[in-house]
């Protein structure tokens, strides 16, 4: 029996959106909640996950349109006897070099075996020129590779084949071509230093997500007049507190305290002071918010999501530690709806987890600010003409100087600074 | 009484319909079929396709067994019994009629009998032997094919004057047999004819047979039918026609010049035109062009929503299998899922003997659209199998992009080349270059064998010539 993907209800007010792409291939295995599709709507991308497991058959066609209750795959029962398919999940696109490195169940020829299997003309290309099929741009039909594919490939390189399937072999008698008889291609020749070869660069298309976030990141750059103003943050007295309550805070609210806590009750504080990075740009209005939505990035396989904790400015910090816990885990299950994907006001991004000391966050249009939290680092530094060694954070916000000005940014920057080195004026809200 | 409801309502039980009805029953979508006439399967089973084919095959063994069986070391005398020729093309086409009935029954496909007329969108009324009823339908997919044309001022009379469905049925040979209209109808009938002992003169406006498929391979075909005696006058038509006697006297016209023909029997073979007549598409509006095709979009929806079309009666070679991948896409279309035809991957078949098929681009249309392109011919004559058989007529020719190696169209001529050409009608489904298939493996000794060296031809290593 089968059983239906359905288009899920997206959000409030969305009723459509588009099929992006197929992350799993008709024909494919897929398992439980293992994402399936990915579905756009001018807010955000969210994938659909299988509800079962089985072999996935698609409905509708990538660059269509769907609707709420739209069927748009069917996953039918694997035929008995046969393994599940594995759970894990490929990187970027799903594409033949991550499948290549899933274990296949031996004996019966599998779906995804199909992208392996190269036709005659492509076999001999790879194995003339040394090249792996996986890094090559497949054009054909179900993602197969074509003999143009290949030469294409081969001709970026620089080492374009010289005829037409003359392959090494001298041409024999020719029929209706014997006019001009082909020199033979030379053999595949070692790469020459000037040109880019094979070796040297790894061509892979851009995943949609990844041509999507591409896509508003330059949008942002081009629409707002973004500024970046920096500070530092000594985290002594933040460390200090989560050293003290760590125990007792999990043991009473079954989360981890965290630092985003912490940052967001700043933001929070700061943002109702300076209203306008909490508000957006719509034609010749500036619209204020009475709510903080926060926006906080996540890097999942796929690419950097950016889910919202919800009226942030009415949670206290277990409430905010907890949301974003559940958050990060269904952004790497990828399974955030698109609800908790859309409507943030001000961002939070934490480059500190990948070890950045330094960086200019981008905004999340139409947001008009972002801060970005970077690693703690002990450094020394003068307080009272001393130099003394702190754990230093270096924070940066950046803005769209449109509706902010200078002077806000600054002045927001300070009030989060001096909230984290000082928590108690959390408490009093000063 | 409340009328019967329908998720969907196929008018017409050519290839067209059926199929599609057959696969809107496999969706599970409560479907009707509507035919006027008695037996399903439309022009295709009953006086196309199918009968054409029993007596094409039918008289190439009389052929055969007349003029090459001794070739062979079989001798025998052989005498033509037409009746009983005819009544076992009879019975393949009741067979095969009979089968698609089996078939609905299967799929739970309702079968009404009698003329359709959309009244309304989603009303469809039906004048059929038990009187008139009415069918509620949430689609409807018109599928009523097409019917012969008459050239002006040649009337059929259906003895004498005739179009293919008479021809399919002659109550005996002809002496002298005049076709005008050197297509796949035209030839395969008028082959048909030859074989069976009539003079027959193939009569076309064009100056080569089957005109629009490619040319080189075209010229081929006449070569071989001229030699078992087909005679081609082109760049001519019949203006006219008189029937004096058991005689037709044939008006035929090249230029300024005219020339009387005389013969037993004319065939006129010159195209068929859509067929919509008492379907009410023109009192409902439906959009048509200007050769009476009725207009759909992408999803085969005309231009009044819920009304759907497919096969001869819209745009497109007039083909058997491409109604039915249009109706199968048109059916998968309405359930949501991606049906699509694939119209640059249609083979088109002539069943002369050898046969003609093709796929693909024409030599001439790939010129045209200004591409490069590498040719790789071989000939039969050069193939094993077929001289085993004893077969010398006709070549493969392969066309691909002299850059890509891609496959853009495949023309053979020779025999079986119905058969061959699904090898490379599913290379251009893949997108296959011509190496892929040479390097392909192909049984020892066989006629596909000639698809391989023609591929290898492309890049001038054919082996075995
Ligand atoms: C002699 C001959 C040989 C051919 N050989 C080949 C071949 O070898 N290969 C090939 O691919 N093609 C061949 N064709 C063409 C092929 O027959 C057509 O392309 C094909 O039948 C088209 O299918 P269809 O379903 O669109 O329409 P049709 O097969 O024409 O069927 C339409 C049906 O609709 C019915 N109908 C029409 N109006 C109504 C109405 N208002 N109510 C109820 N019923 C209605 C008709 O009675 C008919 O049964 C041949 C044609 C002819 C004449």
């Amino acid at each position: 029996m089968a059983i239906e993907i359905k288009v899920p209800r997206l959000a409030e007010s969305i009723s459509e959106a588009v099929l992006v792409e197929w992350l799993k291939p008709d024909g494919g295995r897929v398992g439980v909640d293992e994402p399936v599709a990915t579905l756009e709507t001018d807010k955000a991308a969210v994938e659909i996950a299988a509800a079962d497991s089985g072999i996935l058959r698609h409905a509708r066609r990538p660059g269509e349109t769907v609707h709420v209750g739209d069927v748009i795959a069917r996953v039918e029962a694997a035929p008995a006897g046969e393994p599940e398919a594995p759970a894990a999940r490929g990187g970027d696109n799903g594409g033949p070099a991550e499948r290549a490195g899933e274990p296949l169940p031996a004996g019966r020829p599998q779906v995804a075996d199909a992208e392996r299997v190269l036709s005659p003309a492509v076999r001999r290309l790879v194995d003339e020129h040394g090249l792996d099929p996986a890094r090559i741009a497949a054009t054909g039909k179900g993602g197969r590779l074509l003999k143009e594919d290949v030469l294409l490939h081969l001709e970026r390189a620089g080492r374009p084949e010289a005829t037409s399937g003359a392959a090494a072999v001298a041409p024999g008698p020719a029929s209706e071509a014997a006019e001009a008889p082909a020199p033979p291609a030379p053999a595949a020749r070692p790469p020459s230093p000037a040109t880019p070869t094979d070796e040297d660069e790894r061509v892979v298309p851009m995943s949609r997500i990844r041509l999507r976030i591409a896509e508003r990141l330059v949008r942002a750059q081009h629409t707002a007049a973004i500024l970046t103003t920096f500070n530092e943050i000594d985290m002594s007295a933040v460390l200090e507190l989560r050293a003290r309550f760590r125990e007792s805070f999990e043991q009473r609210h079954g989360v981890r305290l965290g630092f985003m806590s912490f940052f967001t009750r700043a933001c929070v504080l700061g943002l109702e002071e300076i209203p306008e990075l909490n508000a957006e740009i719509r034609g010749t209005d500036i619209v204020y918010r009475r709510h903080v939505h926060l926006g906080v990035a996540v890097g999942a396989e796929r690419g950097l999501v950016v889910p919202v904790v919800r009226h942030a400015d009415g949670l206290g910090f277990a409430e905010i530690e907890r949301e974003i816990a559940r958050l990060a885990a269904k952004a790497h299950a990828g399974t955030l709806t698109l609800d908790e994907l859309s409507g943030g006001t001000f961002t939070l991004s934490n480059g500190g987890v990948y070890g950045s000391l330094l960086s200019t966050p981008i905004l999340n249009p139409p947001q008009s600010g972002i801060l970005g939290m970077h690693k703690i680092e002990k450094r020394p530094i003068a307080v009272d003409d001393q130099v003394v060694i702190r754990p230093m954070m270096y924070v940066a916000v950046s803005y769209d100087h449109r509706i902010v000005d200078g002077e806000q940014a600054v002045t927001f920057l300070v009030r989060v600074k001096e909230r984290l080195e000082d928590p108690e004026r959390m408490l009093f809200e000063v | 009484m409340a009328e019967p409801r329908f998720d969907l309502v196929v008018i017409g039980s050519g290839p067209g319909g059926y199929v599609a009805a057959l696969r809107a029953g496999q969706l599970g979508l409560a479907t009707a079929c509507v035919e006027k006439y008695p037996t399903l399967g439309g022009t295709c089973l009953n006086v196309g396709c199918i009968p054409s084919k029993a007596l094409l095959d039918s008289s190439e063994h009389f052929a055969f067994a007349r003029t090459q069986a001794a070739a062979h070391g079989i001798r025998a005398e052989v005498s033509l019994d037409l009746a009983a020729m005819m009544k076992r093309k009879d019975g393949v086409v009741r067979d095969l009629t009979r089968g698609v009935e089996g078939l609905f029954r299967k799929q739970k496909v309702t079968h009404v009998q009698g003329v359709a007329r959309i009244t309304a969108p989603g009303r469809v009324e039906v004048e059929g032997p038990e009187g008139r009823r009415a069918l509620e339908a949430q689609r409807i997919l018109v599928a009523t094919g097409s019917k012969p044309v008459a050239l002006p001022g040649i009337a059929f009379d259906g003895r004498r004057i005739v179009h293919s469905t008479d021809a399919l049925s002659l109550p005996e040979v002809p002496r002298r047999l005049v076709v005008v209209g050197a297509g796949a109808i035209g030839l395969e009938l008028g082959s048909v004819w030859r074989r069976l002992g009539s003079a027959v003169t193939v009569i076309e406006v064009m100056d080569r047979i089957v005109p629009g498929m490619d040319r080189a391979s075209g010229d081929s075909l006449r070569r071989a039918l001229e030699k078992q005696g087909l005679r081609f006058v082109f760049g001519a038509s019949a203006s006219a026609a008189r029937v004096e006697g058991d005689q037709v006297h044939v008006t035929v016209s090249a230029g300024e010049t005219t020339r009387e023909e005389v013969c037993d029997v004319l065939l006129v073979a010159v195209g068929r035109r859509p067929y919509t007549d008492g379907l009410g598409a023109r009192e409902l509006g439906i959009a048509m062009d200007e050769r009476g095709r009725l207009e759909v979009n992408e999803k085969f929806e005309t231009s009044v929503p819920g009304v759907f079309a497919i096969g001869d009666v819209i745009r497109g070679p007039m083909l058997a299998h491409k109604a039915e991948e249009e109706g199968i896409a048109a059916v998968e279309t309405m359930a949501g899922l991606p049906g699509h035809v694939h119209y640059e991957a249609i083979p088109n078949v002539v069943y002369t003997w050898p046969e003609f098929a093709s796929v693909g681009l024409s030599e001439e249309e790939a010129r045209a659209q200004g591409r490069e392109i590498a040719i790789g011919s071989f000939p039969f004559i050069a193939n094993g199998r077929a001289r085993a058989m004893g077969e010398r007529e006709g070549q493969v020719r392969i066309l691909a992009d002299a850059k890509t190696d891609r496959i853009l169209g495949a023309h053979i001529v020779g025999p079986r080349a119905s058969d061959l050409i699904a090898e490379l009608a599913l290379a251009i489904e893949f997108g296959a270059s011509a190496e892929d298939v040479a390097r392909a493996v192909h049984a020892h000794p066989t006629l596909p064998e000639a698809v391989k060296e023609a591929a290898l031809a492309v890049a001038g290593r054919a082996l075995h010539i």
